[in-house]
């Protein structure tokens, strides 16, 4: 599903990422857990195609193909989807119409028949109904005016609607209380199955006991320094990562 | 002033002199006014209002008087939208009865059966005043009665490449609201070819009046549209003016707002979205003759190609004004690195105790924003679009009547489809 080998990134010349391996097999939700700066958004930038990043070497394949060569909306379309940390505010642009421009691309990208407004409606009023949003959120401009877990919800509104082979989720639980984490990792849950994987990208382990992973990796100073079951989270809270950090070294 | 600007100006003149004991109206106005153009010429570089506008490309062209016969035979009417409302329709600047449906309650006439100049600000020695003038054959005039509300009216201009040669005209507009009248105008030009639209509106807003105006210049791409608008509202009166420059190859509107009346408003929505090497400029000046009034301006920009968008705003604010409130803002869009944009506020402020500021943005799209769509799956080119879909749609959106919001809506997504990408 997704191979990630010897991935190393920079930024303005700083390395981030200094050489990730890591292989998230086909059905299976991994955690990525580290301390501030240790390269998580990095991660999650690079696979998504982000502009501002140069990968120095390694490689990333989803489903065998060059996750690296394509563009982002390429990516996307291949069944890749990331939940940002910090929704971006789109003002003067409908959430409705941004949800079906962007389902029907990938629609289009994959040889699909694009959905009219009508089977569009009713596929979005399903999903916001599900995940308690209210309508009226279709509406309104994209995370324009939305608070904090409004615009993680739609967060998981999207990725409900475009039903993604493999999710980033780069922090999703940061900002929220526990009503909207709950509903947040419902949306998750929902999704799992064996044509759904997941990269949850956290620095709290609060949020794995509501999507439980199946493996944990622990990232530090741009490599995957050390990777287990869903205990390794559990240690983490206890010991901090300073232990983990320095027994790796 | 160059050789070729003074040469198309001497052009002017000369027409001048062989129509001027056939044209309508008070001689004496036309012959002052041809005094001014004649020692004024067309503005040039040198001419500090018109610095960011140049009208080089204006006189690499030879115009023509248009020819009344031919458009009245051979009207577009293929440019003339369905909008189910009364409507005032000229071909060429000459009024059209039977292209017109007149409306109940209001008094209609046109320049050529009732020609009057009014007295403009500064003596209307304005070059493009005095040329409009000199050369005005004809034109619409509007008088809604005291307290009478005349619902929505459009006053549509087209150019019809009728005489095939390129063709000016200089309509001459007034409309009038008696106290406590309303009127909304749906004012819309377009045209095929190359053409000059010269025109000149006076308005006259009474006490508590409020005329909404949705001017929506779609004119040719190989056309030029250079229009003054001299407005004076009364206490207590609104002029709401939503102004978009979709078209022409070269635009500039020139809007001279006094207002003459305590508690007088005037609002200014305008966007202009342009390509290539087209120029579009608006340029207003907001007179802020009497206490407590206020004056919004907002104008977005959206500059692609070698595009160059202009805006001069000038607020005046008179000695005694006070408690006047102004405010003008201009944002633009920049999609090429060859675009530009000119944006030049001033505020000349006599009065102490007043409220008046400006801003001014200028960038490109927003780079997370392009991300956040591509992320989604939305191809770069189609991203672009929507975003800048998205900055012209405030605008848009509050447009106050859906005809003119369909027609501006349907404008832009010609222009974003034509763009490359």
């Amino acid at each position: 599903m997704l191979q990630i080998t010897g991935l190393a990134a920079s930024i303005d010349g700083k390395d981030i990422l200094r050489g990730i391996d890591l292989t998230l097999p086909q059905g299976e939700v991994h955690a990525i857990m580290g301390p501030n700066g240790s390269g998580k958004s990095t991660l999650s930038y690079v696979l998504a195609g982000r502009d501002g990043y140069a990968v120095t070497s390694g490689s990333a394949r989803l489903d065998g193909a060059d996750l690296l060569a394509m563009t982002p909306d390429e990516r996307a379309a291949a069944g890749l989807f990331l939940a940002f940390q910090y929704p971006v505010e789109l003002p003067g642009v409908g959430n409705a119409n941004f949800l079906r421009t962007a389902l029907n691309a990938q629609r289009r990208a994959r040889g699909e028949s694009e959905l009219d407004a009508v089977q569009f409606l009713k596929l979005a009023r399903a999903a916001t109904k599900q995940l308690s949003m209210p309508d009226d959120m279709l509406k309104r401009n994209v995370n324009v005016g939305f608070s904090g877990g409004e615009k993680k919800r739609n967060e998981v509104l999207q990725m409900a609607l475009l039903r993604p082979r493999l999710a980033i989720l780069d922090e999703t639980d940061s900002g929220l209380d526990i009503d909207a984490l709950k509903i947040v990792a419902e949306g998750v849950n929902a999704l799992r199955g064996p044509n759904f994987s997941a990269l949850v990208i956290t620095h709290y382990q609060r949020l794995l006991d509501y999507i439980v992973p199946d493996r944990v990796h622990v990232l530090v100073g741009g490599r995957i320094v050390r990777s287990g079951g869903p205990e390794l989270a559990h240690a983490l809270e206890a010991d901090g990562y300073a232990a983990i950090a320095a027994e790796a070294a | 002033m160059s050789a070729a600007l003074a040469e198309t100006a001497h052009s002017f003149l000369a027409r001048y002199e062989g129509l001027r004991d056939h044209l309508p109206g008070d001689g004496a106005a036309r012959q002052a006014a041809a005094a001014a153009f004649a020692a004024s010429g067309l503005p040039g570089p040198r001419d500090e209002a018109w610095k960011y506008t140049p009208l080089r490309a204006l006189t690499e062209i030879a115009f023509h008087a248009p020819l009344a016969a031919l458009a009245d035979a051979r009207a577009p009417s293929a440019l003339l939208p369905e909008l189910g409302m009364p409507r005032l329709v000229l071909v060429d600047g000459r009024v059209q009865p039977d292209l017109s449906v007149l409306p109940d309650g209001v008094h209609i006439s046109g320049f050529a059966a009732a020609p009057e100049f009014g007295a403009l600000p500064g003596g209307g020695r304005d070059a493009m005043a005095a040329l409009n003038t000199m050369l005005a054959e004809d034109g619409v005039r509007i008088e809604v009665p005291e307290g009478v509300d005349a619902g929505v009216l459009a006053v549509i201009s087209l150019a019809s490449e009728a005489a095939h040669h390129p063709v000016d005209f200089h309509p001459r507009h007034a409309i009038r609201l008696n106290a406590g009248a309303r009127l909304t105008l749906l004012e819309l030009s377009r045209g095929d070819g190359v053409y000059l639209h010269n025109p000149l509106t006076e308005l006259q807003v009474g006490a508590g009046a409020a005329l909404v105006a949705v001017r929506l210049q779609e004119e040719s791409h190989s056309a030029f549209h250079l229009s003054g608008t001299y407005a004076e509202i009364a206490d207590g009166g609104s002029y709401e003016l939503f102004l978009l420059h979709l078209g022409a190859r070269l635009v500039r509107s020139e809007i001279d707002v006094t207002l003459a009346g305590p508690g007088a408003r005037f609002a200014l929505r305008a966007a202009q979205a342009l390509g290539e090497a087209r120029h579009a400029d608006i340029t207003t000046i907001v007179r802020h003759a009497a206490p407590h009034c206020a004056s919004r301006q907002s104008v977005r920009t959206v500059l692609d190609g070698q595009a160059r968008g202009v805006f001069q705003g000038r607020v005046e604010v008179a000695r005694g004004a006070q408690k006047s409130d102004g405010y003008q803002m201009s944002q633009a869009l920049l999609l090429s690195p060859d675009a530009e944009m000119d944006t030049k506020p001033q505020l000349e402020i006599y009065a102490d105790d007043v409220k008046c500021s400006h801003g001014a943005t200028i960038g490109e799209l927003d780079a997370d924003q392009l991300f956040y769509l591509q992320s989604r799956g939305v191809p770069r080119a189609e991203a672009r679009g929507m975003l800048v879909h998205a900055f012209l749609a405030e605008t848009v959106a509050a447009l106050p009547h859906a005809g003119a919001r369909g027609l501006a809506e349907s404008a832009i997504a010609a222009w974003l489809g034509a763009r490359p990408a």
